[in-house]
């Protein structure tokens, strides 16, 4: 079988894998590198659960051959963080109760955080539209897309 | 236990703390089935039958045996046969199919390999001969004189049944006389609606990692609303005792209803067992929509009789369920759930029909929406057509307790009447139409059940409590387990852990279904927490030197007059000298299961070139009895509302005339996205149930139901067209549009 070796950095550590051929960066993550935070719901692009950022944009891992991460900057849901101090996204889902079975949660995080990286100040349209990549079958969408403006006022709020 | 109707202001029940679980959920240490690896795991794939109905003459698994990486392969022979009148005999063909298939995608190998691309290209060298049999897809079809038989082994319940058919079940009700009630009627309504099968659609399919010792015992992990029923199933289609499967449940992706049964456990059991390997089995979201699910296709008349003051005099209904390859009592779950109105005169009659289709699942309120969608579909034309409120013409004919449902069941205290009240009350009800939109009202009821359930509470020597149940989490039920402990221990809510422990460290618990786990698994919560606290102000009398019966408990400690109180925290610290740890379990089997009302209101508009319908606004009122975590009781009304606007507007298994799927990815079967939606404003309705300790009923599954017809009664405000088949997809609405 033929493998290739792959370099790059995984939330901010330098990492490198052996990549089996036709194998995703999902499946890279999940099953080489121990981040089983990213989830599959579909594995066709479909249901956003993977989602993860590729220098800074956001891809679904699922979609994306792990040999294409060379030399790439990823951040995954276990790298939005700061330490033990949450992402303000991380702390408004909580708070908003914008999780019900949690699946897609890690996946929501992370397209969250990629729209509020480029637009401070989303409209709930903008919002709605940013995140309909993603899919959740518990919430009805209602408190996600709530902690994520409650996550943008507070870090418009610190920025300030 | 009971509750009143003016209960006490609560410390804890009715707070919304951050759920004990979310922190992992955020920062995705959560663990899922498909997240968990054993050391030496091998991987698992299927062979999947590519005929709706067939005859299997051979299987050949030489090749795939001599593949390299291959440990293990299985096939129907591989499993006992359990015999026809075994209760679990369904489930064990649907597992895996012995001389025949019965469905497109029916599980007919499996090949457990070193890795997951090994076990596919070793399935895919398994060479199948089928010999093919006629097969139906419809109610129609299958219930016409001479239809072929989809499975030779279901014979008719609930009538004397000599020869197999293709009826599961029938079931007729009648009260009074309709037939009278229908000539003397003012107005009588009559249409037939159709709806499509649609599909659960959790987001995490269905995985399991299971490893079978050289003892014969299996450890099984895996993604289940039931992990007790994971255990007695796969159990049964293995032939053990139920003692040789440990079952310990992950994290849930989801359910609806449709991870209240099995499908790959015992598959992975025996591999591990002939392989001597854990093995791991992840279904694809292809075998996901294919094999399992989904909620049945259905076909209802219904007939609605009332004077011009608006009183509703007779109901008269045929019900069809196309349930699939395998019985199943929708049709009698259907005719249950008739229950909303008074009727004074009524007949039903209720059909389960097989077809050669994935075995159906539960969905949500399984068989409510679609006769709710026919019969508030068609009490609202008659408020219509008789120029009566909508909410005014279902005020006047409400349930209210005492009245009784199809089944002739009396209504505990009901809040039905409260949730009417509650829309026409609100804001968005009292708030004028938007122009070029229309509003539509609808309702919904749903049973919901109570059943076995254990806890386990511990108070820990430093004064924090540890709750265990056996009911997986599927949407907070732990944070309401916390809360409902908090409030009995006057403990603070963090203080507690609450946890979902395997079959073999909690009672007997049955499956998180049927909207019971509040309800019944926090009655067995609160029993072991008064248990623990009468073995507190015991240990506490003896402390103090009084009479056990001096002592109260308040406020988190234990009270005598004219003593200082003693705190939960040096009870426990005492604990060893005053008779050792302090534990306590209950286990019950709940009854009073309150029903839970729901009243939806939506705005919409519809394009009339398209024939696109876009929701504006909507509302969902629902009596919670009481809620003990708010935003969880949101969410389930939110999700609920939205679940069955997918299934209102765009959601059908599309099928092809070989019975095969046409839309089996979520491409294609388009659940709705962020964007199609509004905010979904809620009414939390409190009438508490008498027969839960903090008055709560089920809210999981009442959402799901009002959504088709609150939709379909604002399209017909909105365009003046009766949509009577769901989906309400563009295409359709078009076609009703241009035959107006
Ligand atoms: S798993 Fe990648 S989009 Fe669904
Ligand atoms: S919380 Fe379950 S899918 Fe979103």
């Amino acid at each position: 079988m033929n493998r290739t070796h792959v370099n790059c950095t995984v939330n901010g550590d330098d990492v490198d894998f052996l990549a089996a051929d036709g194998i995703s960066l999902l499946d890279a993550l999940r099953d080489e590198l121990g981040l089983t935070g990213s989830k599959e719901g579909c594995g066709t692009g479909d249901c956003g659960a993977c989602s993860i950022l590729i220098d800074g944009k956001l891809n679904c891992s699922c979609l994306v051959l792990a040999p294409e991460a060379e030399g790439a900057e990823i951040v995954t849901v276990e790298g939005i963080a700061d330490g033990d101090h949450l992402h303000p996204l991380q702390q408004t889902f909580l708070e908003g109760a914008a999780l019900q079975c949690g699946i897609c949660t890690p996946g929501f995080l992370v397209a969250a955080k990629a729209l509020l990286d480029t637009n401070p100040d989303p409209t709930e349209t903008e919002i709605r539209y940013a995140l309909a990549g993603n899919l959740c079958r518990c919430t009805g969408y209602d408190k996600i897309i709530r902690s994520v403006q409650e996550a943008a006022v507070q870090l418009r709020e610190v920025a300030k | 236990m009971t509750a009143t109707e003016n209960p006490p202001t609560y410390t804890w029940v009715g707070t919304r703390p951050i759920r004990h679980d979310g922190y992992d959920k955020v920062t995705g240490k959560a663990r899922f089935a498909a997240d968990l690896d054993l050391p030496g795991q091998l991987r698992a794939v299927y062979v999947r039958s590519p005929h709706a109905h067939a005859r299997i003459v051979s299987i050949n698994t030489a090749a795939a045996e001599a593949m390299p990486g291959v440990k293990a392969v299985v096939t129907g022979a591989d499993f006992p046969d359990l015999g026809a009148a075994d209760p679990e005999y369904d489930v064990s063909v649907n597992v895996m199919a012995r001389d025949t298939v019965y469905y497109h995608g029916h599980a007919v190998a499996a090949v457990a390999a070193t890795s997951r691309e090994l076990a596919a290209d070793a399935a895919a060298a398994i060479v199948v001969e089928y010999e093919e049999l006629p097969a139906v897809f419809t109610i129609d079809d299958a219930m016409a004189d001479g239809a072929p038989l989809v499975n030779e082994t279901n014979f008719t319940k609930f009538v004397k049944a000599d020869e197999p058919s293709n009826l599961s079940t029938i079931t007729n009700l009648e009260r009074g006389e309709v037939d009278d009630a229908f000539a003397a009627a003012d107005l009588v309504v009559e249409r037939e609606f159709t709806t499509a099968a649609v599909h659960q659609g959790y987001i995490e399919p269905h995985a399991c990692v299971v490893d079978t010792g050289a003892d014969g015992r299996a450890s099984v992990w895996c993604s289940s609303q039931g992990h007790f029923r994971v255990r007695s199933s796969t159990a049964a289609v293995l032939g053990w005792d139920v003692s040789r499967v440990k079952v310990t449940p992950a994290e849930i992706g989801g359910g609806f209803g449709g991870k209240t049964t099995i499908y790959i456990e015992p598959v992975a059991a025996r591999l591990s067992e002939m392989a001597g390997r854990p093995v791991k089995i992840v279904m694809t979201r292809d075998e996901v929509f294919r094999a399992t699910g989904p909620a049945p296709a259905s076909k209802v008349r219904v007939k609605v009789g009332a004077t011009n003051d608006g009183e509703l005099t007779a109901l008269e209904a045929w019900m069809a369920y196309n349930v699939g390859a395998f019985g199943n009592v929708a049709g009698l779950v259907g005719a249950m759930s008739v229950a909303s109105y008074k009727f004074p005169n009524l007949k039903l009659e209720a059909y389960s029909v097989l077809s050669n289709l994935p075995k159906s699942a539960a969905y949500r309120s399984p068989s409510a929406p679609h006769a709710a969608f026919a019969i508030e579909s068609v009490v609202d034309e008659i408020a219509q057509k008789l120029d009566i409120d909508p909410i005014e013409l279902r005020l006047k004919n409400a349930a209210v307790e005492g009245d009784v449902t199809a089944m002739g069941m009396p209504h505990p205290r009901i809040g039905f009447v409260e949730c009417l009240e509650a829309v026409r009350e609100s804001e968005h009800y009292q708030s004028p139409v938007p122009d070029g939109a229309a509003r539509g009202i609808a309702a919904g009821f749903w049973f919901n059940i109570g059943e076995q359930s254990s806890a386990t509470v511990h108070v820990n020597e430093d004064g924090t409590a540890t709750v265990i149940t056996g009911s997986p989490d599927i949407g907070g039920s732990r944070a309401s387990m916390a809360l409902m402990a908090a409030e009995e221990l006057g403990l603070d809510v963090n203080s507690i852990t609450p946890l979902v422990a395997d079959t073999e460290s909690v009672g007997f618990t049955d499956t998180t279904e049927g909207s019971r786990t509040t309800f019944a698994t926090g009655m067995a919560v609160v029993q072991a927490c008064r248990d623990l606290i009468d073995d507190m102000r015991s240990r506490a009398a003896t402390t103090l030197s009084v009479d056990v019966g001096e002592v109260i408990w308040a406020d988190g400690a234990a009270v005598a007059e004219g003593h200082d109180p003693v705190p939960l925290a040096s009870i426990a610290a005492q604990s060893k000298r005053t008779g050792g740890p302090l534990t306590a379990s209950a286990s019950l089997n709940a009854a009073g299961a309150g029903p839970s009302f729901a009243v939806h209101c939506g705005d919409l508009a519809v394009d009339e070139e398209t024939g696109h319908t876009k929701v504006l606004r909507y509302t969902a009122a629902q009596d919670a009895g009481t809620a003990i975590h708010p935003s969880y009781v949101e969410g389930q009304l939110q999700g609920g509302s939205v679940q069955g606007i997918g299934w209102a507007l765009n959601e059908e298994y599309v099928l092809n005339d070989d019975g095969s799927l046409d839309n089996a990815s979520f491409l294609d079967y388009r659940i709705p996205v962020a964007s199609d939606l509004p905010m979904i404003e809620t009414i939390i309705v409190e009438v508490p149930n008498p027969s839960h300790p903090y008055g709560v009923r089920g809210v999981g599954e009442t959402g799901i139901v009002p959504p088709m017809a609150t939709i379909a009664n604002a399209i017909s405000r909105a365009a003046g067209i009766r949509m009577t088949a769901l989906p309400m997809s563009p295409p359709h609405v078009l076609t009703a549009l241009n035959e107006r």
